[in-house]
C-alpha cells in the first residue's frame, strides 16, 4: 500500500487537508503545533487504498525540535508527497517545497488558505508556479473541503519534480525568491482598525489588560456554561432515574451485588458522592459531576486555539516562562494540560530542549490539575465557601512558580528564546468548533467511564479483601503525624493514579474539615500524576527524567504538604 | 539617504528596518529565513517587551515573535 505523507510549514492547515481526504476527524487550530504526533488515515487513490499520514508542520527538513523531527522522520516513508503550502505565505513556504521536490520524491503541492490569499489581495499564477514547480498544484481550502476532489484528481498524476535539481541552500534561497516574483502579485493593503485591534493584544500594556479581560472571561464562561448545563440537563436527569435505582436497590436487596451496583445507602437514601455503586457514583460523578465542565472547558478552549489568541499570550507570558527555565510557548501545555494532562504532556513537544520539556512536564504534572479533577475540587469544597476552594489553586500556583524557579537553576541544559510565528486572527467556524469539542468530549467519555467504573470495583473489592484497611494503617504515620490528614486519606492517594477525580470524590466520607480537605486536595494533585498521563510522560522524558520528575513530585508533596498543615491547622 | 546600521534590537517599535545581514551560525540564519526574516525584507518592531521579554516584528503582513538575544543578531538598516 503506498503511502502519502502530508508536509508543510506550521498552521498552514494540513490537519485539515488530512481529515478532508481520509474522513478522518483530527484536531485542527489556529496556532503553529497543533499537531505534535502522527495521525493516520486511509483514502482512495487511483481506486487503490493508500495510507495517509499527517505530520507535524516544520520550516525544513532540517529539525529544531522533536515535533519537527518527527516530521522529517515520516517524510523518509512517503511514497507521495502532499506539501500543503499557505497561498497567503508563498514565500515563506517554498523553501520546504523546494527542499522536499529536491529528494526526488513524487508530489504534489496544495495551496491552502486560497480563500484568505484572495481577501488579503494576493493573487498566485498557478499553472506558472505548476510549470517552475514541475508538480501538480492545485488551490485548496482545508476547513471548507474546496479543492480537495480536485487535488485527490492530481494525486494521481503525481511524480518526481523534473525542473528542481538538487541545489545549495544559498541558491535554494535564490530560487525562492525567483519563482515568488515570477508567479505573486500583492495588491498592497491598508492598515485597518482590525490590524490595530490585532497589534494591541501583542504590545505590553495594552495587550496585558486584554489577557487578563480573556482569561477571566473564559474563567466565568466555563463555570457558567458548566453549572447551567448541570442545573439545566444533568440535575433533572438525575432527578428521574434515582426512582430506578431505588427500584433496583429494593430488588437486589442487601447483598455483594448491591455494594457493587448501589453502593452504600444514607438513612435509605442514595447519596451520588458516596454510595460507590456502579450504577450511583459511577454514573453520577462522571456525568453530572465533571461532564458538564469537560464540555464548557472544551468549548472555550477550541475558541482561544481557533481565533489565534495564544501565541499572542505566549509573547506576553514570556519573559515569565524564562524564569522557569521554559520560554512563553510553555503556556501550550498549561492550557492543554487544564483539559487533561495527557495532551498536556504531548504538547511538551512544541519545546526545544530537553531541560524546556523536563520543567514544562514536571510542572504541569504538579500544579495543573485537569478539569475533572477540578471539577471535583469545586464540588466537594464549593460547599464550604469559595475561600477554601481559593486556597487550593493559590497554593497550586505558588508550587508551578517556586518550583519553576529551582528547576530553572539546578536541571542542566539549554533555555533557548522563543521563536514564534503569529498566525492572523481568525473567527472560529461555529461548526468546526463543536465539532472539535465533540471529540475532545467523547474523548473524555470513552476514557473516563471505564476507568471510573474500573476504579470504583477496585475499591469496593480491596475493601472486601481488607487490603485498603491495611494500606491506611501503614501510611498513618505519614498521613497523621505529618500532614494531619485521617490514615483513610492514603487510599485516596492511592485511587489517584487511577483517576484523581475520583480520588477527590473518595475524601468526602472521611468527614474531615475543610481545612484538611485543602491539604489533601491539593497533595492529591501534586503527589504524582495518573496513570494516564504517567505512561505519556514515561515516553516523552525517559526512564531517567521520569525518576526525576517523581522525586520532584513526592518531595513537592510532602513539604507542600507539611507547610499546608502548619500553617491551616497548626503542629 | 543616508542608510545606518543599526541590531534589530535598537530599534524602537513602530521603527522599520531593511534587514541587510545577520551576525549569527548557519543554523541561526536557516532557522530565521524559513520563518521569512530574510535579507532584502523590510522589518517593522511591533513591540518589545520589558524586562528583557521578546521583540515581535511584522515582515510581509506577518508577525513573528523573537527573542532579545536573537533580535541583537539581526543587522538592518535604517533609513535617517
Amino acid at each position: 500500500m503506498k503511502t502519502v505523507v502530508l508536509m508543510g510549514n506550521p498552521n498552514v492547515g494540513k490537519s485539515g487537508i488530512f481529515s478532508r481526504l481520509t474522513g478522518t476527524r483530527v484536531i485542527t487550530s489556529n496556532y503553529p503545533g497543533t499537531t505534535v504526533d502522527v495521525s493516520r488515515g486511509k483514502m482512495r487513490l487511483l481506486d487503490t487504498p493508500a495510507e495517509v499520514i499527517d505530520a507535524p508542520g516544520t520550516y525544513s527538513l532540517t529539525p529544531t525540535n522533536p515535533a519537527e523531527e518527527v516530521a522529517a522522520g515520516i517524510f523518509a516513508q512517503a511514497d507521495l508527497v502532499v506539501n500543503v503550502v499557505d497561498a497567503t505565505n508563498l514565500e515563506r513556504n517554498l523553501y520546504l517545497t523546494l527542499e522536499t521536490l529536491e529528494r526526488g520524491v513524487p508530489a504534489a503541492v496544495a495551496l491552502n488558505l486560497w480563500d484568505e490569499a484572495g481577501h488579503s489581495g494576493i493573487t498566485i499564477d498557478v499553472a506558472g508556479l505548476e510549470a517552475l514547480l514541475g508538480v501538480p498544484v492545485v488551490p485548496t481550502v482545508g476547513l471548507a473541503g474546496q479543492g480537495i476532489r480536485e487535488l485527490v484528481e492530481r494525486l494521481g498524476e503525481a511524480h518526481p519534480s523534473e525542473t528542481i535539481r538538487p541545489m545549495s541552500e544559498e541558491e535554494r534561497w535564490v530560487a525562492v525568491g525567483r519563482i515568488t516574483g515570477s508567479v505573486q502579485t500583492i495588491t498592497h493593503r491598508h492598515h485597518t482598525l482590525r490590524d490595530r485591534v490585532a497589534e494591541a493584544s501583542i504590545r505590553p500594556i495594552t495587550g496585558l489588560f486584554i489577557a487578563l479581560a480573556v482569561i477571566a472571561a473564559a474563567f466565568l464562561a466555563v463555570r457558567w456554561i458548566g453549572e447551567g448545563l448541570i442545573s439545566l440537563v444533568f440535575e433533572p436527569l438525575f432527578d428521574l432515574y434515582t426512582p430506578i435505582v431505588m427500584r433496583l436497590s429494593d430488588l437486589l436487596g442487601p447483598g455483594v451485588l448491591h455494594e457493587i451496583l448501589i453502593g452504600r445507602l444514607f438513612d435509605g437514601e442514595i447519596d451520588y458522592v458516596q454510595s460507590m455503586g456502579l450504577l450511583t457514583t459511577g454514573l453520577y460523578v462522571p456525568l453530572a459531576m465533571i461532564l458538564p465542565y469537560i464540555v464548557a472547558f472544551y468549548l472555550v478552549l477550541s475558541i482561544l486555539e481557533d481565533t489565534g489568541y495564544l501565541p499572542r499570550l505566549a509573547t506576553l507570558t514570556d519573559t515569565f516562562f524564562h524564569r522557569l527555565g521554559m520560554h512563553g510557548y510553555g503556556i501550550i501545555p498549561v492550557f492543554l494540560g487544564f483539559g487533561c494532562n495527557v495532551p498536556g504532556a504531548l504538547a511538551t513537544r512544541v519545546l526545544e530542549t530537553k531541560k524546556q520539556r523536563f520543567v514544562a512536564a514536571t510542572l504541569m504534572s504538579l500544579a495543573i490539575p485537569c478539569m475533572a479533577q477540578i471539577a471535583m475540587i469545586f464540588g466537594v469544597l464549593g460547599p464550604f465557601g469559595l475561600q477554601y476552594v481559593v486556597m487550593v489553586f493559590a497554593t497550586l500556583a505558588l508550587v508551578y512558580v517556586a518550583v519553576g524557579l529551582v528547576l530553572n537553576r539546578v536541571v542542566p541544559g539549554e533555555c533557548p528564546e522563543i521563536f514564534l510565528e503569529i498566525p492572523p486572527y481568525r473567527m472560529p467556524d461555529l461548526r468546526a468548533t463543536v465539532t472539535k469539542t465533540w471529540m475532545r468530549v467523547r474523548g473524555f467519555i470513552g476514557e473516563a467511564i471505564p476507568y471510573l467504573f474500573l476504579g470504583i470495583l477496585l475499591v469496593n473489592l480491596l475493601y472486601a479483601v481488607g487490603f485498603l484497611d491495611l494500606l491506611a494503617a501503614v501510611f498513618a504515620p505519614v498521613m497523621e503525624t505529618w500532614l494531619g490528614l485521617p490514615a483513610g486519606a492514603a487510599v485516596a492517594l492511592l485511587v489517584g493514579f487511577l483517576r484523581k477525580d475520583l480520588a477527590v470524590g473518595m475524601l468526602v466520607p472521611l468527614g474531615m474539615s475543610p481545612e484538611q480537605l485543602v491539604i489533601a486536595v491539593t497533595i492529591l494533585s501534586v503527589y504524582f500524576p495518573c496513570v494516564a498521563t504517567f505512561v505519556v510522560l514515561l515516553r516523552e522524558l525517559g526512564m531517567r527524567g521520569m525518576l526525576a520528575a517523581a522525586g520532584v513530585m513526592v518531595t513537592t508533596a510532602l513539604l507542600v504538604g507539611g507547610a499546608l498543615r502548619v500553617v491551616l491547622i497548626g503542629f | 539617504m543616508i542608510a545606518m546600521e543599526k541590531t534589530l534590537l535598537d530599534l524602537e517599535p513602530g521603527m522599520r528596518g531593511t534587514l541587510t545581514r545577520f551576525a549569527g551560525n548557519p543554523g541561526f540564519v536557516r532557522k530565521l529565513r524559513t520563518i521569512g526574516i530574510r535579507e532584502g525584507k523590510t522589518l517593522t518592531v511591533v513591540a518589545r517587551h520589558p524586562l528583557g521579554g521578546p521583540v515581535v516584528v511584522e515582515v510581509d503582513g506577518r508577525e513573528v515573535t523573537l527573542g532579545r538575544g536573537m533580535a541583537r543578531k539581526v543587522i538592518v538598516d535604517v533609513a535617517a
